[in-house]
Parts: C-alpha cells; structure tokens; sequence
C-alpha cells in the first residue's frame, strides 16, 4: 500500500500530529510520502526521514492557504503517483486540504479518525460518537486514492525505519479561484508554556466559572502554575469567553495529559470525548450530579471560586 | 450585498442521540432545532447586510421530511427566505453529497455574493462542507474566521491558526467559514418570530438540483460500545478540599 501523509510543520519541524500519522503508516506497511506545502521543505524533510518517509513531494504555497494550495497539487499528482490513502490531521490546514481535495476527485471522506486498519486493499477508520460512548466503523468502498483525516493524539509518534527523504519539487500548482485567497499576515500570540495538546497539565474552564474575568485568575493562573496549558469546554467558546483554539471536545481538541483538570465543566459528552483519555481526571464543579464526576478519578463537589484560589495559594506555598 | 447561510436543523442535543438498525443518526427522535454553531453565521450575515445597506440573508439547508423548525428560528432572526432541500434519498449523504446539494441550493438561491457556514456540524462534525462547497462553486474558502470584513469586493478575515491568527484576503464571491463565539446571535424579537412564519422557503429535491444520490463510497462496518471510565473519589467541599487536591497532584508529582 501507498500512503501518503499531508505534513505540517511548526518551526521546520514536522508537527506531532503528522509524525504521530506516519508512525502509524510505518506500523501498517507499504510505502509512506509525504505532501508539504511550504518553503522549508528540506528541513522538513529531514525530520520525516528519521520516522520513515521516503519522499517528499514539496510544494511553493504561493502566498496562498496550504491547505488549498496542497489540495490543487495533489489532485495534479494522483493519477500519476497512484497513492492509495492519503492521511490529514484533523487540524485547520488539514481539514481546508481535505475538503477541497475530496471536491476536486470526487472522493468521499471518513474524518475524526481515532483508529486506523488496512486489511488488504480495505481500508477501515474508526471514529467516536456520542461523547466517545459509541465507537463507529467506517470503511472506503469507492475509488482510490481514499482519503482520512486522523484527529491528534489518536496515536503515539515514535521513531522508526530512518531513512533519507528525497525531495521533489512540484511544480506551479493551480488552484484556481481558489488561489485568490492570498495570506497578507501572520499574527503570533505569545503562549506561555506548552500547547494544549502536548501538555502534561491541561486545565479546562467551564460555565461554573461564572464570568469571563475569571478565566485568567483561575484557569490560566493553575495552568501556568502546573507549567499545563489552558482549555476550554464548548459552552465558553461559543459564549466569546475564549477562542475557538483552546476548545477541548468533539467539536475541538482531543487531549491526553497526565492531569486533566476541569472546573466548572458540568460534562456534556461533547466535552468528554476529548478529554477523557486522560491518565487522570480532577474535576471541580459546584453540582454534585453533574456528569463530569463519572470519569473523574477526584471529584471535589464545590465552588471553583473559591476551591481554586485556596488551591493556587496552597500550591505557591509549597513552592 | 446577497449573503447565504449554510445551516443545519439537528435534533436537539440536550436529548440523547440514538443510531437507526443501518447505523445513521436518528433524525426523528427529538425535536429538530438550528445547530447552535450556525447561528453565529447567521448573526454575521444579518450584520454584513446591514453594514452594506442592501441585500438579504438567504439560508440553504438540508433536512429530512421538510424540516423547518430550525429554519424558522433563523428567519425570526431576520433572514429572508430559505432554501430548503429535502429527499428520502439523502438519508445517510455523506459530506460530499451534501457539499453538493448545498453548493446548488447556493445557486438556486441566485445572486450570493458570500456563502457562511459553521467550522462544522454539532451532530456529524466531518468539519469539511464549507471548503468542499467552495471548491464545487469555484470559489476561495477561508476557514475558521473570528473576524469577517467586507470591503471593495474583497473579504478579509482573520482566520484561527495554532499559533494565533493570520489575515486572510480574497475576491468575492467566496465563502467563509465562521468560528463559534465571535459575534453575539440576537434572540429573536416577538415580531420577529410571528414574521418568520410567512416567509418563503423553497423547498426542492435533490433531482429537482441535478444532484446525484446513491453510493457514497463508505459503508459503516461496526459500532461497539466504547469502554467506560469508572468514577474514583467525590468528595463535598467543606472548605479543605483543596488538599485533597494537593496530595492528588503531589501523588501525581506535578507538584
């Protein structure tokens, strides 16, 4: 089997989410490529090699979207290249990739994948419903190339059958009207300590927080204490609190910290499906029913007001 | 300025989901209601018009047995009309199918200068329609806007990105998809509500488009019970709980 892997990078490096993918592709065999879309495809590339891509298929983002831009130039080599899957993360530039790619072939597409099988020629992606209590099979039974987009943290990135990755150069991609969105800036915002998805302290608020001034002073402030990262359920997105990034949930993040704690999270499925892979769950939530308390391994039925500062306090103290 | 909304009717999420014998998501279970996360498109529309002085907000959706709660709750909003696109035979469509229903309901609405739609659905959440209607239209998509403006036939956003945001720009027509929480949706006004119910909704079949409905090329092969997570310790706060907390995370060493 063919698979190739939709790469992204953070600082010339290969992202988690794309080398988690090719650990994946190596375990399942055959030959794995990669498409980048970016001007430091050479470094890039060095990083996939160490984890078993054999080529890499570099493309000039034009100023443009990658996702877009990536979609329009794979759609050019397919035919010729003759991949049979082709792996996305389950991120911005991975779903814009996707979505304009399936369009453009006529393919459909199994998304949110958490699990992937290759038997043969199938080709099998396993996702979650309903908060994660139902785990859904889905298999292609079109045209090839299939194409899936595997949600980060679905599987573990290791090292493996290094190699030296060639790198080819594709050439002027047309994207068509597509192309015309053009990336003017680029803003950066200071994150202090790690990401939401790589941390090993995620700590998460929720409605029981009582008002945005109090994400700061209690989410932020234990996150950084922890030296975790910030998060989000739905309902403080969606109410403008915090942006759409720090979301953790079906229609968000996936996380698998050491420590996931929640405050004032009542527990919506939507919310559970990205957290309760977590090695441990604390959840603070003034409702004793809530549905929170059924994953947490501590439950503490009180008010994060007033739990969070005692806790912040006590955690200084210690040093 | 012609703005079109791409929404979804669900059946209300407060209301356990249920799959069918052949594995799809029960539709007629609960009652069906507007996916919170379109309405936040919807008030960008209302918004946009408003700006530009001309126009109208016009939805597409797609839904099972002439659904139309949803799209009321939107019209009382302040949209205008809907396109609404309803056929036994797009039980089970996947992303695409739909992408390509909703690009010609986009059509059959005429005149749209810029389509919005949600980053994705709260009940399917495949996350791809906006940028696969964009390709089947034709058009730029920019994805996951928390800021939209309109100005000399072009859209500017800002669009999420892991690291904070970029500035993207395109020419019109495009569509744009829009992140939850950026703008404040209006509750429907009473005059509102009482107007929504005469307002036009065109309702089609996939045919009636030229929108061919069958084989999707995925087949679901299994659904299983995921494992469940047993509940530890709860314990009521009575002004200590917080060290339990701390022994927690000392056990832990995080602390």
């Amino acid at each position: 089997m063919k698979i190739w892997v939709f790469a992204e990078s953070e600082n010339s490096n290969p992202t988690t989410a794309t080398l988690e993918m090719v650990t994946k592709a190596r375990e399942l065999g055959g030959t794995i490529e990669a498409v980048y879309v970016g001007t430091d495809a050479d470094a890039v590339a060095t990083g996939l090699g160490e984890y078993g891509v054999s080529k890499v298929h570099a493309v000039d983002p034009q100023g443009g979207l990658v996702g877009v831009v990536g979609a329009a130039a794979i759609a050019g080599m397919v035919d010729a290249e003759a991949p049979d899957l082709i792996l996305f993360a389950q991120t911005y530039d991975g779903r814009d990739a996707i979505a304009r790619l399936s369009a453009r072939l006529d393919r459909t597409v199994l998304t949110n994948g958490m699990s992937l099988a290759v038997d043969g020629d199938s080709v099998t992606v396993g996702t979650a419903v309903f908060g994660g209590t139902l785990l859904v099979d889905a298999k292609f039974t079109g045209e090839k190339p299939y194409l899936a987009a595997i949600r980060p943290k679905s599987f573990a990135a290791e090292p493996g059958g290094a190699t030296t990755a060639s790198v080819a150069q594709v050439g002027t991609v047309d994207a068509g009207r597509g192309g015309e969105a053009k990336v003017l800036e680029r803003h950066v915002e200071e994150r202090e300590g790690p990401k939401l998805e790589e941390a090993a302290v995620v700590v998460s608020g929720g409605r029981g927080i009582g008002e945005e001034a109090n994400y700061g002073p209690l989410v932020d402030s234990l996150a950084n204490l922890l030296s975790g990262a910030s998060g989000a359920s739905r309902a403080i997105v969606d109410a403008g609190w915090v942006p759409y990034s720090k979301q953790v949930g079906q229609t968000g993040k996936t996380v698998k910290p050491k420590v996931y704690i929640a405050l004032g999270i009542s527990g919506a499925t939507q919310h559970m499906v990205g957290m309760k892979g977590s090695d441990n769950i604390i959840a603070i939530n003034k409702d004793g029913e809530a549905p929170i308390f059924s994953v947490a391994d501590l439950g503490i039925v009180g008010d994060v007001t007033k739990v969070v500062p005692q806790l912040i306090e006590a955690i200084k103290a210690k040093g | 300025m012609n703005v079109v909304v791409c929404v979804k009717q669900i059946p209300d999420p407060a209301v356990p989901g249920e799959l069918t014998s052949d594995h799809r998501l029960k539709r007629d279970g609960a009652k069906a209601i507007l996916d919170e996360s379109d309405s936040y498109g919807v008030e960008m529309a209302l918004q946009l018009v408003d700006k530009a002085g001309s126009g109208e907000v016009i939805l597409v959706s797609m839904a099972p047995n002439g659904e139309v709660s949803g799209l009321r709750q939107a019209l009382a909003m302040g949209a205008a009309r809907a396109v609404l696109v309803s056929d036994d035979a797009l039980a089970g469509a996947d992303a695409l199918t739909t992408s390509k229903i909703l690009a010609k309901a986009v059509e059959r609405a005429g005149g749209a200068d810029l389509v919005l739609a949600a980053t994705e659905s709260s009940d399917g959440y495949t996350g791809t329609v906006p940028a696969q209607v964009a390709e089947l239209l034709g058009w730029p998509s920019l994805t996951f806007a928390k800021q939209v403006d309109i100005a000399d036939g072009k859209v500017t956003i800002q669009r999420q990105t892991e690291a904070g945001y970029d500035v993207v720009e395109a020419s019109l027509p495009a569509v744009v998809s829009v992140t939850a929480g950026v703008v404040e949706p209006r509750y429907p006004s009473f005059k509102g509500i009482m107007a929504a119910k005469s307002k036009p909704v065109d309702q089609v079949t996939a045919s009636d488009l030229g929108v061919a409905t069958g084989a999707t090329g995925q087949e679901i092969t299994a659904v299983t019970q995921a494992p469940e997570r047993q509940a530890g310790e709860k314990i009521e706060d009575d002004g200590t709980g917080f060290e339990r907390v701390v022994a927690f995370l000392e056990d832990l060493k995080v602390i």
